[in-house]
């Protein structure tokens, strides 16, 4: 069953939103007196219902597709592979890295968010890797365990979304996340006009809206009707992977290939598998040497968002 | 008995004294306050149109100045708990005087650190979500019911050792006062005529709500420090957390009740009640708190600091001895050794030497508070340049508001309330005179512990000038 945000879910927020006084007396009434007994209940009371019903879909709109399965109907364990050895941050090509520039362009992230954000680490014995970082769709995410809302809730295809709708923006999550991957909407964000019409849905995060925290979503919504997602499509090298750990599958676009055998042959590594988080994304070893970079060709070109002349009245940050 | 009544007589006069007296620098001060808080709320309006841009809090330091406020404030909510409960419990009858103050402060810095919880957030009008989705699960929902019920608690353990002092007003005041505060009287005083049946219903109501009272503050700022425990960070990742947050709230509980009893000691002139044995004591509990804060630090630092981490280095470098090296060494020198060095040494065992010592204790505080949240969110957790954070003038004004809202709630409530616990410390003073009478013939240290403050005081008038000139 796909935990997208249900109907009540996404409304009773708005109808507080426009309460008149005397209405929020009653509500702050209300929660003083009732506080604990009604939270608690009601969580427990649809953790319980959910538990018996197992596997209908009582709290899920009509139209949502849930989730994206294979042809004999196992859900897909959505992961990525990135091969590091043949990303050399879009230095040859002497443009931004083409995977961030794409995930802006499709997802009309808000500057200066980089869903996927390229970093340059120091290797060990000298010069530098380049490591594109997507979220890191943890099987055991931190980020969830700390939402006091639920707004961020993990998927049955095993990635974490957020809804922005729910959203209170403590960004307890963004504490709790330890590969930095959680942006903030610290003002009213930077995006084109054209996202403004877009219907909100937690699976493409448009519009993005202020006072919420945002991050990768894997593109859910792509692979569902058969595409990649944008960073994976972008890559110019085709160093990112994107598969389904049930059926055992990468593919980068131009080749598909058995997912266990490519990550066991090239000595697959995760980010911080110690913390126990289990990410849904690997690595494969590198610094680019396989597009020619040599490993102390430092530097690359920052990202850029196009549209940002066009994000009227918005105040841009830094990250 | 007659002394007895006159000895009452006069300690209600000087109670109700603020509540019938007010001088043209109380209304300097209250306006004084009520402009800085307007400037805060000012400054929030702007947050409220622009969003959270308007402070320096971004993406890698997502939490600032004002969860620095949250821990802060919650944290000086603690006197109440410590100097009211546990000593009541411990039957030290040297407590008496300052209970009243000491939860009041309590009562306030809870309100004004709740409402930094509001201030921080990025959607405060979905405030209502954490009771519509709330998950047990998270720290954060742990802090609201943590909170929610140190709250109610605390106002109740306030008002129900009030209730004889506002019967005393009402059947006093009722025709010195206004209409307003003769309703309140009324109305809080719930009928009080001083029964044995009441006395005795209203020391069992104290009693539970006192026993109920210290594991429920225990554990807020407990579940306070678990918000950053219960991350993956580096300087935050440790199991003494809870022990430093709780030890270190009663230390800043006990410092600002110190302030704040000087202070009220030297515009009412309660000298006769607050006197220097209550400032030493109180002294006192900081030295020691003082101690064992330096013994939880070292416990916190070393086992980081000796292993030296890859991250854990970084959170140890930027404290010990770069960016924060000024913070951190002034909280160790001067707000953790500074009290027990000034305890220590007879000639500053004074009420001057007691309200420095708590000054260095409040700023001490704030800064480990401060640098706790930043250092900890600081660390790079990949291969990036570490941040940096400077709250902006609008989180500036917005803090010092939540102060000036914090002295503005106590201002306006010396207006209104009692804030000595008459009826207890006559109590006190009863036993204290029969103790003394009965002792005579005993050892010297029954004495010692018959002197209660108020019996203390107007035999020897000359020991409560140590600190007012």
């Amino acid at each position: 069953m796909r935990k997208k945000p249900a109907k009540p879910a996404s409304q009773e927020p708005n109808s507080l939103d426009v309460v008149d006084r005397r209405h929020a007396l009653k509500y702050l009434g209300i929660g003083a007196i009732g506080a604990v007994p009604l939270m608690a209940s009601a969580r427990l009371m649809d953790g319980l219902v959910r538990d018996v019903v197992k596997g209908s879909q009582t709290d899920v709109q009509a139209a949502d597709p849930g989730p994206a399965t294979t042809k004999s109907g196992r859900i897909r364990q959505w992961s990525m592979i990135i091969d590091l050895k043949n990303c050399d941050g879009c230095q040859s090509q002497g443009t931004p890295p083409q995977c961030t520039t794409a995930c802006i362009e499709g997802h009309l992230a808000p500057q200066p968010m980089e869903w996927i954000e390229v970093y340059e680490a120091e290797l060990a014995a000298g010069g530098t890797q380049f490591i594109p970082t997507p979220c890191q769709q943890c099987e055991n995410p931190p980020c969830v365990k700390v939402c006091p809302v639920g707004a961020t809730f993990p998927t049955p295809e095993g990635t974490v979304l957020i809804d922005q709708e729910r959203c209170i923006g403590c960004r307890i999550c963004m504490a709790a996340c330890p590969y930095d991957r959680r942006f903030f909407n610290w003002g009213t964000p930077p995006i084109p006009p054209e996202a403004a019409l877009a219907d909100y849905d937690a699976d493409v995060q448009v519009p993005a809206s202020r006072g919420t925290v945002m991050k990768c979503d894997f593109c859910p919504d792509m692979v569902r009707d058969g595409t990649l997602p944008f960073c994976v499509q972008a890559c110019p090298n085709d160093a990112i992977w994107y598969g389904d750990l049930e059926e055992d599958i990468a593919t980068n676009g131009r080749t598909i290939v058995k997912a266990s055998k490519l990550m066991a042959e090239n000595s697959a590594y995760r980010l911080k598998e110690h913390l126990g988080t289990k990410p849904r994304v690997y690595y494969l070893p590198g610094h680019g040497e396989s597009v020619g970079r040599d490993a102390r060709d430092e530097g690359r070109i920052p990202t850029e968002w196009p549209w940002i002349e066009r994000a009227e009245g918005a105040a841009t940050w830094t990250r | 008995m007659d002394t007895l009544t006159i000895w009452r007589e006069r300690l209600i006069s000087k109670t109700t004294k603020p509540t019938l007296h007010t001088t043209y620098r109380y209304w300097i001060w209250l306006s004084f306050l009520i402009l800085i808080v307007g400037n805060g709320a000012y400054q929030y309006s702007k947050q409220w149109r622009y969003g959270l841009v308007v402070t320096d809090m971004r993406d890698r330091i997502s939490w600032g100045l004002y969860i620095t406020a949250f821990v802060f404030f919650i944290g000086i909510s603690h006197a109440g708990t410590l100097i009211s409960a546990i000593l009541r419990a411990s039957k030290a009858s040297w407590r008496a005087p300052v209970t009243r103050i000491a939860e009041f402060i309590t009562a306030v810095a809870l309100l004004v650190g709740a409402s930094f919880v509001l201030i921080d957030m990025g959607r405060p009008e979905r405030i209502f979500n954490v009771y519509l989705f709330g998950r047990w699960q998270s720290p954060i929902m742990w802090d609201v019911m943590a909170i929610t019920t140190y709250l109610t608690a605390s106002i109740i353990y306030l008002y129900a050792p009030m209730i004889p002092d506002l019967a005393l007003f009402r059947d006093r005041l009722s025709d010195k006062v206004g209409r307003f505060r003769r309703y309140i009287y009324e109305t809080l005083a719930i009928d009080w005529i001083g029964t044995p049946k009441q006395l005795r219903l209203l020391g069992k109501a104290i009693s539970i709500m006192m026993l109920i009272i210290i594991p429920i503050a225990v554990s807020v700022h407990t579940v306070v420090s678990w918000i950053f425990s219960m991350t993956l960070r580096s300087g935050w990742n440790s199991s003494i957390f809870g022990v430093l947050f709780v030890a270190g709230a009663i230390f800043s509980g006990v410092a600002t009740l110190i302030l704040v009893m000087a202070v009220l000691r030297r515009i009412y002139h309660w000298e006769e009640y607050l006197t220097q044995k209550h400032f030493l004591y109180l002294g006192y509990l900081l030295a020691a708190f003082g101690a064992f804060m330096v013994y939880v630090n070292i416990n916190e630092y070393l086992t980081e600091g000796f292993k030296l981490e890859e991250a854990g280095e970084f959170a140890f470098r930027q404290l010990f001895i770069e960016d924060f090296a000024f913070m951190f060494w002034f909280y160790i020198i001067g707000g953790l050794l500074g009290p027990v060095v000034l305890m220590l040494v007879p000639k500053t065992r004074t009420i001057t030497g007691v309200v420095i010592a708590a000054v260095l204790v409040d700023v001490a505080m704030f800064l480990e508070r401060y640098f706790i949240v930043v250092t900890g969110l600081r660390v790079p957790l990949m291969p990036y340049e570490p941040a940096s954070y400077m709250p902006t003038f609008v989180e500036w004004s917005i803090f010092v508001a939540g102060l000036a809202f914090f002295l503005l709630l106590i201002t306006v409530a010396i207006k209104i309330f009692p804030m000595f616990a008459v009826w207890e410390m006559t109590e006190e003073h009863e036993l204290a005179i029969s103790r003394m009478s009965t002792t005579d013939q005993d050892t010297a240290e029954s004495v010692t512990q018959g002197h209660t403050i108020g019996h203390d005081a107007p035999r020897q008038p000359d020991r409560s000038q140590g600190g007012a000139p």
